[in-house]
């Protein structure tokens, strides 16, 4: 392997309104290595490569291949020059075959396209560097790690020789990812680059030669993999040491605080998908409910909360049943509720930082005042106090929460949903896509409330983070309830079985 | 060097101000063009159609704002524009496409007029007739908003295909009544009703010229202001507005957000009509309004919804309407040719925003080496 550089990135700086999103950054990638961009989300990983690719411009910096200077206006543009991108949202035409999405990747297909050429070229390429993909299936029959590996097919057809991967593992089981790095490693060894972007200490540490870390827009290091450890790289990503094993407060747990009794609940098909669920929490305890994504933990969640119709059962908050579909009263009742879907569900992107802290305030009231005479002064100092006691980093209270980062904007969430002192609290996976900062954030902040006295549901899928938080665990399967184990690492296997729909007691 | 479109990611503050006045000039030009070709026809000497062109828009330009008279007109014509852009106003902000304001005003005016001929024809003072039409057509706007409401709100009908289509049967019902039933027999046969009694009329001003429906309007725009800043109701719309989810997820009742909403806006329109009625047509007539209702749309659109700046707009709008007036009177500029330029400033306003959007950049290109 030559030490030749084949990229070079040279202080390159890019603003957005409020945000310095890449500050005098410099990147050099080797002929034939994989070289790891690693950050926390919203550190420019992902600013950096759209202006490699040509999507975003730089304010300031150059771009070197092979050491002649160049400008990249387009994405067809890098392409010309080698470079191609998987971003984490696909561009293909789902009703197309494989290699009809290949083919409209081409600058020049002809006037007759001759598909016959271009299916047996995939196929070649696929099984050189072990991407097995069928050229004439349709996108849309196939699996997200298929589609993945047309995109990359796609690069290669075209000649791309440095490829940028953007969170490729984010979407993958483990079984595709071991598939995609295997993909990896067959291309650096034919003599292509890759950038791999990721937020996944274990997967950077795996597939990498060479390891770049960037830090709020700035470049924390460049390390060789050999030279650097787990610990050494949570380090720099994050500035300060994580305790990733914090001690769970040990709380008296109390009386029953939400209790559900034969519950039933069905999904937007219309279909059962919580099937005469019964499950209680106590005040002072996390319970942790573990499944496979889809298997009626969206609905349990929402049903409770009051976003869906119950068929039948019933859910009581502290001794006081729950009417059906009523929102305003379950927030009242102390019920506070951390969606998956923070975007789309629990923001308003459009609006700002304090108004999305105050969107419940017509119920909750973290801000007494009267409706008909709203006190702007007070709810500003009070969002000022909130923004500062959850780390929220935003220009300002005014600030649009589209312009936030995803951990800022989970903060945002957590900081309404946690000052209004709910008795329940009901998380949907409360980490997903976070950084390790924010991460251990959130699990401070519920074991906070968990010490406070609240009872709260937690539905996650990484088992890690049920273990880390709960008392108890619930597996949950096709909607039911299969059994519960300890939160020990050691009941892992137990875990496995009932998640695959194995009842407790019948093993 | 190449030039290159790109999306703005921030539009700058002045944004407001600058792209209206740029757009209204484009217009302007555009229909310079249209107007010496007319004129040249018409003159036959390209000189002449020029001074003519320019004198045209001196006219127009300067008689709606520069003159007593000119001024009451705008003034006149403001009234009603402002009125259905400020019910409009509180619909949007939700993002409930009220495109009935045109009806909404129909039936304001329709049951005001009810009001003013037969229902309390007995009672005689000023003050309380113009309270119970006032009250009367708003609510008459507020019932026709409300068919919507409750088809949307229940059936999950679209409000906008909705309230377009009333706007028709409003037009209708008013012509039914003005050609038929309530037609003033000493009318020459004119499609009319009889005139208001004196006391359902607005006080005015100015040998009649100017009426006090201006005031009301601000009122009105500015307990909008009010409630959209400083309310509980103005906070919760906003977040409806922004993400209907995120409404459900706070545990607001969008069911009853989205009826209050059309219900309001139709209200104020209806008032609007009554006022239009009580202030200066003194009967109800067809086609009494020349589409008011619509141009209300652009109106509370460019004034982004903002209470103030819709009074400002409707005044810039209402004057636009009377210096094309004058045009239509003193050039004997055909109708259709006032239409036109209506539909230049119209299109120019709403491109010169979508463009604004966007910004040129120069990219810098280094030569390849091949």
């Amino acid at each position: 392997m030559e030490d030749f550089p084949v990229l070079e990135m040279k202080h390159i700086s890019k603003s957005f309104p409020g945000v310095v999103a890449n500050d005098d950054i410099s990147l050099q990638l080797k002929k034939g290595e994989v070289h790891a961009l690693l950050g926390e989300n919203g550190a420019g990983k992902t600013t950096l490569m759209n202006i490699l690719f040509g999507i975003y411009h730089a304010d300031r910096g150059e771009v070197f291949i092979n050491n002649s200077k160049v400008s990249i206006a387009s994405p067809s543009h890098a392409l010309k020059h080698g470079i191609g991108m998987v971003q984490q949202h696909f561009t293909l035409v789902p009703s197309f075959t494989v290699a009809e999405n290949v083919i409209l990747g081409l600058k020049d297909f002809g006037f007759v396209i001759k598909t016959k050429t271009v299916e047996s070229k995939i196929k070649e390429l696929s099984e050189v560097y072990g991407l097995p993909v069928n050229p004439r299936a349709r996108v849309w029959t196939l699996s997200v790690g298929e589609r993945q590996r047309i995109e990359i097919l796609k690069l290669l057809y075209t000649g791309a020789s440095i490829i940028i991967l953007d969170e490729p593992t984010a979407v993958l089981t483990p079984q595709e990812s071991d598939t995609l790095f295997k993909a990896i490693r067959k291309l650096v060894s034919e003599g292509s680059s890759v950038i791999f972007i990721s937020h996944k200490l274990d997967e950077v540490l795996s597939i990498s030669d060479r390891i770049t870390v960037l830090r709020g827009g700035k470049v924390v290091g460049t390390v060789e993999r050999e030279n650097i450890d787990r610990r050494g790289l949570i380090r720099m990503m994050v500035g300060r040491d994580v305790l990733l094993d914090q001690e769970k407060p040990v709380v008296e747990t109390g009386r029953v605080i939400l209790k559900i009794e034969n519950l039933n609940v069905k999904n937007d098909k219309d279909l059962m998908s919580v099937r005469n669920l019964s499950l209680e929490v106590r005040s002072g305890e996390i319970l942790g409910i573990a499944g496979v994504a889809g298997n009626g933990q969206r609905e349990l969640a929402e049903a409770i909360y009051g976003l869906r119709k119950k068929v039948s059962g019933r859910i009581e908050l502290d001794g006081h049943e729950l009417k059906q579909g009523n929102v305003a009263e379950r927030i009242r009742a102390g019920l506070s509720f951390i969606p998956q879907d923070r975007k789309t569900v629990a923001t308003c992107p459009n609006l700002s930082v304090m108004s999305n802290l105050f969107m419940k305030n017509s119920i909750c009231e973290l801000v007494h005042c009267s409706p008909w005479k709203l006190d702007g002064r007070r709810m500003h100092s009070k969002a000022d106090e909130l923004i500062d006691e959850f780390s929220i980093s935003t220009p300002s209270a005014k600030t649009e929460v589209r312009y936030l980062s995803g951990g800022n904007l989970q903060k945002v969430v957590l900081a309404r949903e946690l000052s209004a002192e709910p008795k329940v609290i009901i998380a949907e996976h409360p980490t997903r896509g976070l950084d390790i900062g924010a991460m251990e954030f959130v699990y401070k902040s519920l074991l906070l409330q968990k010490k406070r006295g609240a009872a709260i549901l937690l539905l996650a899928g990484e088992l890690y983070e049920i273990f880390r938080l709960s008392d108890r665990v619930a597996v949950i399967y096709e909607g039911q309830i299969m059994g519960y184990t300890p939160p020990y690492p050691s009941y892992i296997e137990e875990i496995g079985f009932m998640m695959a729909g194995t009842r407790q007691e019948d093993h | 060097m190449r030039i290159r479109i790109e999306k703005r990611l921030e539009i700058p503050r002045y944004a407001g101000i600058v792209v209206p006045i740029i757009s209204v000039a484009f217009a302007l030009l555009i229909m310079g063009v249209i107007l010496l070709v007319f004129f040249m026809g018409r003159l036959g000497n390209l000189s002449s159609a020029f001074r003519e062109t320019f004198e045209a828009y001196k006219e127009m330009l300067t008689w709606p704002f520069a003159n007593r008279y000119g001024l009451f007109s705008t003034f006149m014509r403001m009234v009603p524009l402002a009125f259905v852009a400020l019910g409009l106003s509180f619909a949007y902000r939700m993002k409930i496409w009220n495109i009935g304001g045109e009806g909404q005003l129909y039936m304001g005016a329709l049951a005001s007029t009810w009001g003013a001929l037969f229902l309390f024809k007995d009672v005689k003072s000023p003050l309380m007739m113009i309270v119970l039409l006032s009250i009367i057509g708003a609510t008459a706007g507020a019932v026709w908003a409300l068919i919507p409401a409750l088809m949307k709100a229940f059936a999950r009908t679209d409000e906008i295909v909705v309230t377009l289509m009333l706007n028709y049967v409003a037009i209708f019902w008013v012509d039914y009544l003005v050609y038929g039933p309530w037609k003033d027999p000493k009318g020459y046969g004119f499609p009319g009703t009889a005139p208001f009694p004196s006391q359902a009329r607005l006080p005015s001003f100015f040998d009649d010229e100017f009426h006090i429906g201006i005031f009301i309007a601000l009122a009105i725009a500015l307990l909008l202001q009010y409630i959209y800043k400083k309310t509980g109701w103005g906070f919760n719309s906003q977040i409806v507005g922004d993400n209907l989810l995120a409404a459900r997820y706070s545990g607001i009742n969008v069911r009853n957000y989205t009826i209050i909403a059309l219900v309001v806006s139709g209200a104020i329109a209806g008032l609007g009509g009554a006022v239009q009625m009580m202030g200066v047509q003194h009967r109800l007539q067809h086609g009494f309004s020349p589409g008011y209702g619509y141009t209300a749309i652009i109106v509370a659109w460019l004034a982004k919804l903002n209470p103030l700046a819709i009074l400002l707009v409707s005044f810039l709008f209402g004057g636009l309407l009377v210096g094309n007036d004058q045009l239509q009177m003193f050039y004997k500029l055909p109708m259709a040719l006032i239409s036109v330029f209506q539909g230049l400033v119209l299109f120019c306003l709403l491109g010169g925003e979508a463009v604004f959007k966007y910004r040129l950049a120069i990219v810098k290109e280094v030569p390849e080496s091949e």
